[in-house]
């Protein structure tokens, strides 16, 4: 097996155009597993320890630009927490100090699990994935990345700069179910924002369906019947209204983490919980 | 406990004080060689074949295109067993591996196994080994095994064990009647070193050294030998590094594998499991369903119990005839009760083997009693607290087994003892959120939360029953001034290695101890199970460490023209008690040699009649949990804030080790109550993994406020009972309580799932 670590993204496009069939390493906390309990065998590694363009994160006015090799460790505190809190809780609720000292968004992405801590708040805050490959670029709306339970739009050659998040006027939360406290993957899981300039709330929805769900009628809905950028929060029956149509959104199955009923049971909870959080 | 001012404190290292351990920094740095850590020279790497499905003939095993692959040294099956061609703990019932025109029992039972010059090697060869199966329907209900309806599908046959008990006046009726159904899911041990050992051949495959880590040296030769069709002096055992047991080291898994690979290539193999393979290698908690009802007065003194349990033992028998055993002499917990009804059965299906783990049966039968004395309590209407106070076994009473309980019985004390332990404070108003449930996943708020407390109390027995003599050996020997110890005591994680040296510390009045490697050159130890290493490996070190010192005060006494008999050890002294001769015992016994070997035996037991009655258990400890939860009620999800506990302990010998015993115990009892769960679906297991079998983390565990209740054990060679068991055993019950004090929901069934709470 041959291990090849480049210094620069250009290099990375390089090894990339020229063997498509090579493995990218981020944090290795997926790809690992893989390995050991899956039987994968990978033949030739790209390692990305060492391109230090996709270690940085930044951010201006419009928006916060993190690149794929940014581990939950440095999203769950500090400056970038302030910045994308929705993205610091899910950080913070990834696996334990050890994997989030080496899990990356870009493996989250190259993973694309439904139940990736990551995704739902990419999905809410509409987030764009900027992909480089074959002496290209894409920039592809989350919404478009992830196609399937752990299928996405990357193409042969292709890998994951970076992603950027749009900076939102209002609030933003993430929570997730799991019959633990801790490290445990989630039986569902809701992000939410609160835009209070648009005058709208964005959901999203993870490990109740085969892609990260948005609840287009429970938001519009809710848009249409409560007063998003104020500080008057929606009545009860409103509220539980928003609840049972987030929880009508969602696709879940049953499996031996949890039944289909307890999912969407629970998914319709945490964003009644979560819009009320963004009003205290 | 109390001290008083006149006794001087105990030497640093001896018993009452928290001596540390000889393999403690070893352990926290990394320095200590697990079983999975040994490699030899030239060594083979072993693996298993295992059958994909829960009831199957085999028609066939192909192991031609195997042998092909470069690097294979040995592919054995059933045909290459040279002895016995089935092992077990209590009947041999389990092949060494499932014979073509026989069936497999279960998912995960050995088939094949290859030795080659490397895992991937291994990993190649089993995929290439072609075996036909006829799929056959799987037994799956208990029930079925006990109506009769299902197909026998072993010659032994489907009921492991029918047993009853018949107690006092089995008509009589009280005036507060309670009942219930209860189920427990299948627990695995979990321990975190996973199975593994080195088997190194004699010269001419006369002979094999196996070094595994085990519960129990001597019984594993027993088997081994057996299989191999060898004499057992020819098959030595020495312990591995063992990180954890729990029970799932007392039956045989890769032991008698590893054995006829090295034998068959005349070159050391060593087998290894990962976590999935270790869920099918070795046997669980068995899933029970039990039904209880409860007589009582009105005001809410026991007057009968009457009780069904069914205990599902999977593919092969195990324990699980002890089990069901322990489980039903258990069923009225520590609490009087003259009149009783109870029936037993323990059935064979084609769900995975069940055994031995920490509590062994009596988790089972206290979650249902302890269960029943809270609906009792609420029925009579009074206190939880006071119901079983009001119940609460004393020394001299007499068990539904006809058995009277002669240990020191300090139940009210340890109810008492609990209750007094201040509840924890009230939530903060803005509480850190990873302290709620639901914890890192940020699932709640405040006002979401509610708080419940609840209670379990139990009764365990302690060491082997039912006429089971497991006694245990041990030597000392001073050479020179040196004390060495030998034992075959397994030292699965518990602390024996610095137990003995404490007793000898304290025996011999020496500093220095050294501990002679744990194999089968001495006599058997009995098992690392059942609470007893203490007292019955503790008693036979006490044993031969006062014999060693008899002799020394002999020679000493003839050296200085003394009388041994007023030889005494005072600290680190030798001394005549009249004062005319004190002399430090390392520079006594110097050019000195003694070698005294002793075992120890408790007081034999009986086997159970036909209606249940018989002194089967050699004695008892007792302890009660009682339980601080938040529960989200909305989500289903569970913080277990504090467990406060009171332990009868007879005497604490190292009060770190007591204590490490009594947090760990509470947080797989924990386990149990909230999330730990096999879970099996059409014979197979659905989560073989640490990603989805949960295990407490950090933030799952409570606070945990102990005091131990010291009453000084007459029967028990040290004072000391064994404090292993009893800890998560009623902290189960006392959570479920607490939930249900929360949610006012009736949860009959543990682990309590989120959905049960909510849905
Ligand atoms: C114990 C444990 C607990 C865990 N708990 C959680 C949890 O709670 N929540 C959760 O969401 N996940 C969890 N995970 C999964 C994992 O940590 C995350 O999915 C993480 O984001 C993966 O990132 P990584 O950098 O380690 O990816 P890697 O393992 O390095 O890669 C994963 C996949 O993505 C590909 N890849 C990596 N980087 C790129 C890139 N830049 N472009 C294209 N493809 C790429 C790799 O080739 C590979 O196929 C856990 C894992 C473990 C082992």
């Amino acid at each position: 097996m041959t291990v090849l670590a480049p210094r620069t993204v250009d290099e990375l496009e390089r090894i990339l155009a020229d063997s498509p069939d090579h493995t990218i390493l981020s944090g290795g906390t997926d790809l690992m597993v893989e390995v050991n309990l899956h039987g994968r065998r990978p033949t030739a590694i790209v390692s990305l320890r060492s391109v230090e363009e996709l270690h940085a994160w930044t951010f201006d006015h419009e928006r916060v630009t993190i690149g794929a090799a940014v581990p939950y460790a440095t999203m769950e505190v500090g400056e970038l927490a302030g910045l994308v809190p929705a993205l610091a809780q899910a950080a913070r609720t990834v696996g334990s100090p050890q994997i989030r000292a080496a899990g990356t968004l870009g493996g989250n992405l190259g993973t694309c699990s439904p139940a990736g801590d990551g995704l739902p708040v990419l999905s809410a805050l509409e987030a764009t994935v900027h992909i480089r490959g074959n002496g290209d670029r894409r920039d592809v709306p989350f919404a478009d990345f992830m196609v399937g339970v752990k299928r996405n739009a990357l193409r042969a050659g292709e890998f994951v700069h970076s992603v950027s998040i749009p900076r939102v006027d209002g609030w933003q939360g993430y929570a997730k179910v799991g019959t633990r406290n801790a490290m445990v993957i989630a039986n569902a899981s809701t992000c939410l924002v609160r835009d209070r300039s648009a005058g709208r709330v964005r959901v999203a929805l993870g490990a109740v369906g085969p892609t990260i769900l948005r609840c287009p009628e429970a938001e519009s809905w809710l848009a249409a019947n409560s007063d998003l950028r104020g500080n008057t929060p929606p009545s009860a029956d409103v509220r539980a209204e928003f609840s049972r149509l987030v929880s009508q959104a969602s696709r879940p199955i049953d499996d031996h983490r949890s039944t289909a009923e307890y999912r969407r049971h629970a998914v319709g909870v945490l964003a009644r919980r979560l819009l009320e959080r963004s009003y205290q | 406990m109390n001290t008083t001012n006149t006794i001087a404190p105990p030497r640093p290292g001896t018993l009452g004080t928290d001596a540390s351990r000889p393999d403690g920094v070893a352990k926290v740095q990394g320095g200590f060689a697990f079983s999975s850590d040994m490699w030899a020279e030239n060594m083979l790497w072993g693996a298993t074949l295992r059958s994909p499905h829960p009831y199957a003939r085999i028609v066939s095993i192909d192991t031609t295109a195997a042998w092909k692959i470069a690097g294979v040294e040995a592919i054995i099956t059933a045909d290459d067993v040279p002895g016995l061609a089935t092992y077990g703990l209590i009947m041999q019932d389990q092949p060494v591996f499932a014979r073509v025109g026989d069936t497999v029992r279960y998912t995960g039972e050995p088939v094949a196994a290859v030795a080659a010059d490397h895992p991937e090697t291994c990993k190649r060869a089993l995929a290439a080994i072609r075996v036909e199966y006829e799929v056959l329907p799987p037994v799956l209900d208990p029930e079925t095994c006990i109506d009769g309806t299902a197909p026998v599908i072993h010659p032994d046959g489907n009921v492991l064990r029918h047993q009853r008990i018949v107690s006092g006046d089995p008509t009589v009726t009280g005036d507060v009647v309670v009942e219930g159904l209860y189920e427990v899911g299948m627990q695995d041990q979990a321990f975190l070193g996973l199975e593994a050992a080195l088997a190194l051949p004699d010269p001419g495959g006369t002979g094999v050294e196996l070094y595994i880590a085990t519960q129990w040296l001597h019984e594993d030769r027993k088997q081994i030998a057996a299989c191999l069709g060898l004499p057992e002096d020819k098959v030595r055992l020495v312990l591995g590094g063992v990180g954890g047991a729990f029970g799932a080291r007392e039956d045989i898994s890769l032991q008698v594998h590893t054995c006829l690979l090295a034998l068959r290539t005349s070159r050391p193999v060593r087998i290894a499991y990962g976590r999935e393979e270790s869920f099918y290698g070795h046997v669980h908690r068995h899933p029970a369903k039990i039904w209880m009802r409860h007589h009582a007065d009105r005001s809410g003194r026991l007057v009968k119990v009457e009780s069904r349990m069914v205990f599902d033992g999977g593919a092969y028998c195990s324990t699980s005839p002890a089990v069901l055993i322990n489980a039903i002499t258990h069923t009225q917990g520590p609490y009087k009760c003259d009149n009783a009804v109870v029936e037993g059965w323990a059935l064979r299906t084609n769900n995975p083997p069940c055994g031995a783990m920490r509590g062994f049966g009596v988790v089972q039968a206290c979650f249902a009693h302890e269960s029943q004395m809270d609906k009792l309590a609420a029925a009579c209407g009074v206190d939880p607290v006071r119901i079983r106070l009001l119940n609460a076994m004393q020394t001299g009473d007499r068990l539904i087994t006809g058995q009277i309980v002669d240990s020191v019985a300090p139940v009210a004390e340890c109810i008492r003892e609990t209750a007094a332990i201040p509840l924890p404070p009230d939530m903060e108003a803005d509480p850190n959120v990873l302290d709620l449930p639901g914890g890192s996943g940020r699932t709640a708020d405040r006002h979401h939360i509610k708080r419940g407390v609840g209670w379990g109390v139990s009764i365990k027995n302690l060491m082997y029953s039912e006429g089971f003599d497991d006694y245990s050996t041990a030597r000392c020997r001073i050479d020179d001034g040196v004390v060495t110890l030998k034992f075959a005591t397994a030292e699965v994680g518990q602390g024996f290695v610095m137990l003995a040296q404490q007793i000898a510390r304290t025996v011999l009045g020496v500093d220095e101890v050294l501990l002679d490697t744990i194999d089968t050159q001495v006599g058997s130890a009995g098992s690392s199970s059942a609470s007893r290493q203490t007292w019955m490996s503790g008693g036979a070190v006490d044993a031969a460490c006062r014999a060693a010192r008899d002799e020394l005060f002999k020679m000493v006494a003839a050296d200085n023209g003394l009388d041994p008999s007023r030889l005494a050890i005072d600290g680190t002294d030798i001394v005549e008690v009249g004062g005319s001769f004190r002399r430090p015992v390392v520079q006594a016994a110097r050019g000195k040699r003694v070698d005294e070997t002793r075992e120890y035996h408790h007081q034999p037991t009986e086997d159970l009649d036909e209606n249940g009655q018989g002194n089967c258990h050699v004695a008892f400890a007792f302890v009660a949990h009682r339980a601080v939860v938040d529960v989200d009620i909305e989500l289903g999800l569970v913080k277990v804030v504090q467990v406060a506990t009171a332990q009868d302990v007879g005497r604490v010998l190292n009060p770190k080790s007591c204590v490490g015993q009594v947090e760990g115990g509470i947080a797989q009892g924990l386990g149990l109550a909230v999330m730990e769960e096999i879970v099996v679906q059409d014979g197979r297991v659905r989560n073989p993994s640490f990603t989805d079998y949960l295990l407490p983390t950090f933030l799952d565990a409570p606070q945990v406020d102990v005091v131990f209740v010291e009453e000084f054990e007459p029967k028990s060679p040290l004072g000391a009972k064994g404090v292993g068991e009893p800890p998560c055993i009623s902290v189960t019950p006392a959570i479920a309580n607490a939930i249900r004090q929360a949610t006012g929901r009736d949860l009959p069934r543990v682990p309590v799932r989120p959905s049960d709470i909510c849905l």
